[in-house]
């Protein structure tokens, strides 16, 4: 990616046409700028659109744009590779072998899909990687993690709620690399999730909870996602301008 | 070549100009997609697409093509467990109790694309079928190839996610429709291959199996779907380290329409 850095408020000027109901004046100002400045702005997109990412109160803010919706993953795929880490560390007493088998390699997943986003953010927009979620800003207290049906309920919330994200955040991502990326991690979420349901009841890995009369798997917008995630996070999340 | 100038004219005989480019927000996408490709040369195809789009239907034939490719593959699954329904080798109980659920949402994707298709003035095929002549008597070869369509179902779509991105019916984003579509074929091929004692996700080793699965996760253009390198990041160099199969299941891979199109895949299938 370019480098040039712009500062936030041209920049929200400049993107302004894009997002709000366009006025005659600043049609011709942006046609004007041509090609050459609208290259400008999509090759700085990753860059720009500088965000705070702790702000005084601790809220933590996942940005804007491209970069927003990479932290935001970022951010769903550190809870849930922590939460399947705990999983893996100490294993239901009642998991079958094969189930512990199986939920070893789940937490590699998202261990893998937390180290990815973190290394292509880093990458992409090292200035604003959201912080590392630490033990003392998540909350598992309500898993009992000795309990293989306590792990199996969190662990579908976890599974339905990723894939709602990922399904619902698509439409915001303006660069098709990290659209692909996407998808290629949301079938995987929904592998899981299939799996999850039905060790907890056998052929309810697409039932009507979560696949509508239109044959159609749920889509939830950023805001929603951290507000249902907000139970397992002590930390407050900002999602309010993902993809925006 | 004078844009502004076109468009003021056009503001003279047509006061909802603006209105037009500003209600198709798609147009600013593409005018971005042109400028950062270079295409500098391509502007008159640009302005005249700019037009079509604000004066034509918004979705151009590309996105209708897309669909419909959608729909075939939809068609090809839905009379694929029709056949299997038909065919009474699926076990009562648990095994027949999700064959009707995924028949049920394979027929409800049917309707809402040749439905979407029809709302865009665009004409949704029809009358495609599992070739009979490739149908499985036995039960577990049934599930062979159950598992081949879902997994490449799974692939198709994400092939097709850049395609349809900006994309809207209405209000309603197409890019968001297909990912919900594409989910539920993950879950469908999750339950399939655990009925088949797999893994619900895609081990390295499924690229080197022989036909008709091995050909669903290889790619001639696309990556095969024991690729460790994402996004030019070695996965298995992430962290402490990532074994090869954890780094190749963590990610599902994505085929082009060409790819799914092949004999050798779905293509192969088709009636």
């Amino acid at each position: 990616m370019s480098n040039i850095k712009q500062n936030a408020s041209e920049e929200a000027e400049f993107a302004k046409p894009l997002y709000t109901p366009i006025k005659r004046r600043s049609f011709f100002m942006y046609a004007g700028a041509t090609a050459g400045a609208t290259a400008l702005l999509l090759s700085g997109c990753d860059d720009d659109e500088n965000t705070n990412v702790v702000p005084n109160d601790g809220t933590i803010s996942l940005g804007s744009g491209d970069v927003g919706v990479l932290n935001y993953a970022y951010a769903l795929e550190q809870l849930e590779a922590a939460f399947y880490a705990q999983v893996k560390a100490t294993p239901a007493i009642d998991f079958a072998d094969v189930e512990k088998n199986y939920f070893n390699q789940v937490a590699a997943h998202e261990a893998i899909h937390r180290d990815f986003f973190k290394a292509a953010i880093t990458r992409d927009a090292p200035n604003q990687i959201i912080p590392t979620l630490t033990a003392a800003d998540l909350n598992f207290s309500s898993i009992d993690f000795t309990k293989r049906a306590s792990v199996l309920g969190a662990a579908k919330a976890f599974e339905d709620l990723g894939v709602a994200a990922y399904n619902g955040a698509g439409k915001y991502i303006k660069k098709a690399d990290y659209l692909v990326i996407a998808g290629k991690i949301v079938s995987v979420e929904a592998r899981h999730a299939a799996y999850v349901r039905d060790l907890i009841s056998n052929g309810s890995f697409a039932n009507e909870e979560v696949v509508d009369s239109m044959g159609l798997d749920k889509a939830m917008e950023p805001v929603e996602v951290i507000t249902a995630a907000s139970g397992y996070l002590k930390v407050k999340l900002d999602a309010s301008k993902v993809g925006k | 070549m004078n844009i502004l100038r076109i468009i003021e004219q056009l503001s003279e005989v047509d006061a909802d100009v603006l209105g037009r480019f500003d209600s198709r927000r798609a147009v600013f996408k593409s005018l971005g997609n042109t400028a950062q490709k270079g295409a500098l040369a391509a502007a008159p195809v640009f302005v005249a697409s700019l037009f079509s789009k604000a004066y034509g239907q918004t979705t151009g034939t590309g996105v209708i093509e897309v669909l419909n490719y959608a729909l075939t593959l939809e068609l090809l699954e839905q009379d694929f467990y029709k056949k299997m329904k038909d065919a009474g080798k699926v076990p009562a109980g648990a095994p027949a109790g999700a064959i009707d659920t995924i028949y049920k949402h394979e027929t409800a994707h049917v309707k809402l694309l040749t439905d979407t298709i029809t709302a865009l003035k665009g004409t949704p095929v029809t009358g495609k079928k599992f070739k009979a002549s490739a149908f499985p008597a036995d039960y577990t070869t049934q599930l062979v190839v159950a598992q081949a369509l879902e997994d490449t179902g799974v692939r198709a779509y994400k092939g097709q996610a850049g395609a349809l991105m900006g994309q809207v019916a209405g209000t309603t984003s197409l890019l968001q429709v297909a990912l919900q579509i594409h989910s539920v074929e993950a879950r469908h091929a999750a339950h399939i291959r655990t009925m088949r004692m797999q893994t619900p996700w895609i081990p390295a080793a499924d690229s080197n199996l022989p036909a008709p699965l091995g050909p669903v996760y290889t790619g001639e253009t696309s990556p095969r779907e024991d690729n460790t390198v994402q996004s030019k990041v070695d996965i298995t160099k992430l962290g402490s380290g990532y074994s090869a199969n954890d780094a190749a299941a963590s990610f599902d891979e994505v085929l082009t329409m060409a790819e799914v199109l092949d004999t050798k895949r779905a293509g192969g299938l088709v009636e």
